[in-house]
């Protein structure tokens, strides 16, 4: 009993001693308000959906200046979006979102926190998952009528899908 | 001794490398002929500079160079130009600096929708995911922990690129362009592992993902193992606050690993037992292959070293004796031995590594060189204490895609013409 005592007794000196134990708690509700970051499982994906239908007038509204009116790039424009699918072992590699991303999880996380880069974070969910549908569409990976929401974006297959080895060695 | 003379110096290696030793031994003889000299010499009202004779100016809050020495600038790279004037790079002018510490004001800047300017009062630091407790941190609160101070470079992994597989030919630019996405401070934080201590991090967390606060939402997913090993959270660079493009109020700093994962104004750390495959992970900072594939959190940085003098924007100044001096730095440890050759890679010469050589920070190198005014290739190839040697341009770019730009740590070579012009040459 007393070396139970002695034992806790050091612990808790030792965990005194490297932290002061400042951290706040939070609640889950205030986690999620931040939490915007979504992994190719897609558990935190937002409620909502959309199609390509309306994501084109999203993307005309709010992407076609930077990224051009096909999404494709050019001179003065920001990166290409769509094609180049089957170059990537050619000698002229094209790695847009379509040809190179593994997952359609990082084009939704992306394009919400950080797109459209004049404005980012004021897109709504819907419009998320519109913009995403239509560039996906444009690219031929879905069909224009094919509705994306939380279960169905993860399901996605991105061409490159096995293009990938880690190696970092711990995965 | 005659100036410029070599004839009773030891020869290190081929095309007037000398002996490392060369230049101590003939500032002696230098030194004591100067001594001599200035006993001699009379000093009067007449004959002192202007500033000897009013007083200096008054004292200020925060210091700035010498007003001769402005042309040491950061140049900035931004390839969307006005259309996204916030992304992109500037680089630290390596041309302008000596010894190994970057000042604060030239060190490198990477960013990806500008740098925002936060009021620490209201950032917040959250901690949650795989942990017991979710938790928050003010940054009064941070400046309460414990700290750990180390010196460490943090290298953009496309530093290189203008030698990278992106372009088809030598790129003639100054060697700030060249290597300066490479900066060193001495920095000062909270170990991360203390804050994910607090929170009871649970036993299979794996990664960690880390984001911004600035307008890119800039987000990497970090191994726990590092982030328990040194991974710290920095408050302080070379003594002072972090300055904002640097991450104000804190950043991550990761010893060793490519600089993108150093996440700059950190709001988040998620716990995770995989990646999160952000967007700066699979669409940029990965490395593609000849074959089509590509690798995937190719997270420290290679052995490297570059010649910082002679080298460009600058020209040799006649014949005879150099300082050859660079940079060495490895992000799988410490730098054991710079080599460096004046012949086009035919014969090396061990240069002066710098004291002390601590892991994950550069070493400058030196050694002395007499140029006899032929034309000339100077190159240097670092070691590192986990065996790894710096390969030939060749080799690196075969490695990889065309276009690849990523991790290139290949060695770099100036030459030098007879006219004294210095150009980027691959040879
Ligand atoms: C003001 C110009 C601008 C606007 C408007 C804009 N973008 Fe971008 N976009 C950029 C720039 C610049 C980048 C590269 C950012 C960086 O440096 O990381 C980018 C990057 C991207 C990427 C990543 C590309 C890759 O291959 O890594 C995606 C996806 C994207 N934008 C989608 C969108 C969508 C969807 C919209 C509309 C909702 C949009 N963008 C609006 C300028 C813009």
């Amino acid at each position: 009993m007393l070396m139970i005592a002695i034992s806790l007794y050091v612990t808790s000196v030792q965990a005194a001693e490297v932290s002061p134990g400042l951290g706040q708690s939070i609640d889950s509700e205030e986690v999620s308000s931040v939490d915007i970051s979504i992994d190719p499982r897609g558990e935190n994906l937002p409620a909502g959906s959309g199609t390509a239908v309306s994501g084109a007038t999203v993307y005309a509204d709010k992407c076609a200046a930077c990224h051009g009116t096909d999404a494709n790039g050019g001179d003065g424009l920001a990166d290409s979006l769509v094609g180049g699918i089957g170059t990537l072992a050619t000698e002229k590699p094209v790695k847009t979102v379509i040809s190179y991303w593994p997952y359609a999880t990082t084009l939704f996380d992306y394009t919400r926190r950080a797109m459209p880069l004049d404005a980012p974070m004021t897109l709504t969910d819907e419009e998320v998952y519109a913009v995403s549908a239509y560039l996906l569409f444009l690219g031929g990976v879905i069909e224009e009528t094919h509705e994306l929401n939380a279960q169905s974006l993860r399901e996605v297959q991105m061409p490159n899908r096995d293009g990938f080895q880690s190696v970092w060695p711990d995965m | 001794m005659e100036p410029g003379s070599a004839n009773r110096i030891e020869h290190a290696a081929g095309n007037g490398l000398l002996n490392r030793r060369a230049f101590v031994q003939k500032s002696i003889v230098w030194l004591s002929a100067t001594a001599a000299g200035s006993s001699m010499a009379a000093t009067t009202g007449d004959s002192a500079p202007d500033w000897m004779k009013t007083p200096g100016a008054p004292f200020r809050g925060y210091g700035q160079p010498s007003p001769y020495t402005e042309s040491a600038q950061r140049k900035h790279l931004q390839p969307y130009g006005e259309m996204a004037p916030g992304s992109g790079a500037s680089v630290t002018p390596l041309q302008d600096l000596h010894g190994v510490i970057t000042p604060n004001g030239l060190h490198f800047e990477r960013s990806h929708n500008g740098v925002p300017a936060i009021d620490p009062e209201e950032h917040e630091l959250i901690v949650h995911g795989m942990v017991g407790q979710a938790l928050k941190f003010s940054y009064n609160d941070l400046l309460r922990y414990p700290t750990v101070t180390r010196t460490c470079f943090i290298e953009c992994s496309g530093n290189g690129l203008f030698n990278s597989n992106l372009v088809s030919q030598p790129m003639q630019l100054p060697v700030g362009h060249l290597h300066g996405v490479m900066s060193t401070a001495e920095w000062t934080g909270v170990p991360l592992s203390i804050l994910l201590d607090e929170a009871g991090m649970v036993t299979n967390a794996k990664w960690l993902l880390a984001e911004g606060a600035d307008a890119a939402g800039m987000s990497r997913s970090i191994p726990v193992s590092k982030a328990m090993d040194d991974t710290m959270i920095a408050l302080f660079q070379n003594g002072e606050p972090i300055r904002p493009e640097q991450g104000y109020p804190m950043r991550l700093l990761l010893p060793g690993f490519e600089g993108n994962t150093h996440v700059k104004w950190l709001r988040r750390i998620k716990v995770t037992d995989a990646p999160t495959y952000t967007k700066d992970e699979t669409s940029k900072y990965s490395d593609l292959l000849p074959d089509g594939t590509a690798n995937l959190f190719s997270l420290k940085m290679g052995v490297k070293s570059a010649i910082t003098r002679p080298a460009l924007p600058y020209k040799m100044a006649g014949k005879g004796f150099y300082e050859v001096s660079g940079l060495a730095w490895s992000g799988h440890g410490s730098v054991t031995r710079v080599e460096v050759s004046a012949d086009t890679g035919r014969s090396w010469s061990d240069a002066e590594l710098s004291a002390p050589i601590l892991p994950m920070s550069p070493v400058r190198f030196r050694v002395p060189w007499h140029w006899d005014g032929s034309p000339s290739v100077l190159m240097s190839r670092a070691h590192d204490d986990q065996g790894n040697i710096q390969m030939p341009r060749s080799e690196w770019s075969a490695k990889y895609a065309v276009g690849h730009l990523y991790h290139n740590n290949s060695i770099q070579a100036w030459g030098i013409a007879t006219d004294g012009e210095i150009s980027n040459v691959w040879s």
